[in-house]
């Protein structure tokens, strides 16, 4: 009998809602404290929780170094992207009037998706960084 | 698109708002300057292996100093460009504000850029791991993209934005060294950089809660009726400390020896040319067209403070410099020296001092970048960096050293070269106002100069070659090329002046009228804080 039973149940109980908050904390950037920012760190928050309780070598299964290493500056691309288009249909730089032919719409879906890229490059980050600790000294 | 078109039309359903006239490529310009380098560095973080990403960033680094002579056209041509970022009005929104001094110094990073980018590959696999390529030259890119924002944008916090972009990337850099110290190297820089950026950050916090506003423009007009106030005089004191820390003025530059000793060539050249002129260029903007210079009694104090630091800086390090056996840490030093001219020129408030500033700035930036980019190649080389090792290199590898001396002839300011018509006109400009002992000072640095230089290039060319220095392996030709470049750059702008100084010129001018429009006039201003009172 293993004695970290009840961490391992709990902790298996916990991911989903974590993540599920993680997502709540994203939509209501907007009306809400939260944003691309806090979403990003919780769901990070899920993966540690993960690789404490279950191994790091279960949650580089999960989530492996590379696909974290990728999303750093997939967030970015993400982001700049959006203000690239803004300036491809005639306006400033992360002007997010022109995106959807509803100026109020459009503002609205371009924070979001720039709420993404943020989300993408933060939760990255973190776990890149978690990584870096938890994987030192290993090739 | 017509999905979510029909989602947000049930989500937002508000009638449509017509928008404003499309932008033009132009109008555009100031904005690409600073998203181009970002979007090229999410690519090259993205590309494998080392080659591909190396392709965006040269694309990127050649199409930049496009850019910035376009803009800096139009700024001469029509005068100051605003950029509304994200179609928010200023001063609510973030303003990219563009006239003659920063389009200046836009096109002196954006070269200095080009010129290393077209220098990095080779030195950079000698230099790097492999499996790291792509993500150094993402760095290389976040750090250009930080400073061109710094030097382009018309926010105060946006330029904490930036600066904090651009100096993360350098941690990055520095700590990238090959040398295990260059580690420690970066990790001083960290916390000494984090600091500098805390006191600026401050700084903008007590001008935010006495005006409510971020915008430059905006700062400079409702500072004006309480600039006298303790609250605007703090925050400027704080302002001019955390960018004092980040531009390495004498004693604040404890950091910058051995981040330039230990850091990868290539960005040691970019850093050494760019990173400390952008953090001089934020001073001036704040002292100068945010406060502006008739600002108060207590400023001719301050600047008579900051001119006795700048004294020591120039002389100080130039003796330190003497002493030193690591070449890129002989450099470091002098560059603190030219930091102590650079603000000599800014420090003096007048307008042959503040040019001869400027000047020194682009004028320094090429010196600077071809001695460390000559190093580079002596590094590529034959792996020397002390210097008493480089005895006989002139002989074998007479190419790189002959760069080397010409801009050694630079930093010592002999007449015809670029670092001659810089030093003119700071000592006009010190002439001008009577400090005597100042002209002096300069004089003296460009003296010890000349040991500090003088010491290499009697070892490199009048000693036999041994060991490593006596057979080098042949030199890169894009390495040579860049550094000769410069090299020949810097004979170049010793007798054509038009930009090295035409340009300062009058960016000073605009600089002296400060945003709110030269209320007081130069020669009045100069009397106000003149410290023969």
């Amino acid at each position: 009998m293993r004695l970290d039973v009840i961490l391992r149940i709990a902790a298996k109980l916990m991911i989903p809602f974590i993540m599920l908050f993680a997502i709540y904390v994203q939509f209501h950037g907007h009306y809400s404290p939260g944003g691309g920012f806090q979403a990003g760190v919780i769901i990070a928050a899920a993966v540690i929780l993960y690789a404490i309780v279950f191994g790091i070598s279960a949650a580089l299964r999960v989530m492996p170094r590379a696909a974290v290493e990728f999303m750093v500056p997939l967030g970015v691309g993400i982001y700049a992207g959006t203000g690239i288009v803004s300036m491809l249909l005639g306006r400033p730089f992360l002007d997010y009037d022109p995106l959807l032919a509803d100026p109020v719409a459009g503002q609205y879906w371009g924070v979001f998706i720039v709420e993404v890229g943020v989300l993408v490059t933060v939760a990255g980050a973190m776990l890149a960084i978690f990584y870096a600790f938890a994987l030192r000294g290993r090739p | 698109m017509s999905l979510i078109q029909a989602i947000s039309a049930a989500a937002g359903g508000a009638a449509a708002v017509p928008a404003g006239p499309a932008l033009g490529l132009i109008e555009q310009l100031p904005g690409l300057q600073v998203a181009l380098p970002m979007l090229g560095a999410v690519l090259a973080a993205l590309l494998r292996p080392g080659w591909l990403a190396y392709a965006v960033m040269l694309v990127v680094a050649l199409l930049s100093p496009v850019i910035s002579f376009a803009i800096l056209h139009e700024v001469l041509a029509y005068g100051p460009i605003s950029y509304e970022m994200g179609g928010w009005e200023p001063p609510v929104g973030i303003e990219y504000r563009i006239d003659e001094a920063n389009a200046f110094l836009l096109v002196l990073v954006s070269i200095m850029m080009a010129m290393v980018t077209i220098y990095a590959p080779r030195a950079t696999a000698s230099e790097i791991p492999a499996r790291l390529h792509s993500w150094y030259y993402a760095m290389l890119l976040i750090c250009f993209c930080g400073l061109q924002g710094m030097a382009i944008t018309g926010d105060a916090f946006n330029i904490f934005v930036f600066m904090e972009i651009s100096s993360l990337a350098m941690y990055a850099l520095i700590a990238m060294g090959k040398d295990r110290r260059a580690l420690v190297a970066a990790y001083q820089y960290l916390v000494i950089g984090t600091i500098g950026a805390t006191f600026y950050v401050l700084g903008i916090g007590l001008a935010f809660a006495l005006t409510g506003t971020l915008n430059l423009v905006d700062l400079a007009v409702k500072l004006d009726p309480v600039q006298d106030s303790r609250g605007a005089l703090a925050a400027l004191a704080f302002i001019s400390v955390g960018i004092g820390l980040k531009l390495a003025l004498f004693p604040l530059h404890l950091w910058l020896p051995n981040a330039y000793a230990f850091a990868p060539s290539v960005a040691t050249a970019l850093i050494a040319s760019t990173a400390t002129k952008v953090a001089v260029y934020i001073l001036v903007r704040f002292v100068y067209s945010v406060y502006g210079v008739d600002i108060s009694e207590t400023m001719a104090y301050d600047t008579a403070f900051v001119l006795l630091l700048a004294s020591i800086a120039m002389i100080a390090p130039s003796l330190v410099a003497v002493f030193q056996s690591n070449v890129k840490r002989m450099l470091a030093y002098s560059s603190v020296a030219q930091i102590g001219y650079i603000m000599v020129g800014v420090a003096l408030l007048n307008e042959a001092g503040l040019t001869g500033g400027l000047s020194h700035l682009f004028n320094h930036a090429i010196i600077k970048g071809c001695l460390f980019l000559a190093v580079g190649c002596v590094v590529y080389s034959t792996g020397i960096t002390k210097i008493d090792q480089m005895a006989g290199l002139g002989r074998t590898m007479p190419l790189t050293m002959g760069a080397f001396v010409v801009a050694g002839l630079g930093l010592i300011g002999v007449p015809g070269t670029a670092g001659f018509v810089s030093k003119w006109y700071l000592i006009q400009g010190a002439a001008e106002v009577g400090y005597w002992w100042l002209v002096a000072a300069i004089v003296i640095a460009s003296l010890i100069a000349v040991f500090y230089v003088g010491r290499v290039v009697e070892l490199a060319w009048f000693r036999e070659a041994r060991g490593a220095a006596a057979s080098p392996r042949a030199p890169a030709p894009e390495m040579l090329a860049v550094t000769w470049a410069l090299a020949l750059a810097v004979l170049y702008f010793g007798f054509q002046t038009d930009i090295s100084a035409g340009v300062p010129a009058q960016a000073a001018e605009v600089l002296l009228n400060g945003y709110t429009g030269g209320a007081m006039p130069v020669a009045e201003t100069q009397g106000g804080v003149s410290l023969g009172e």
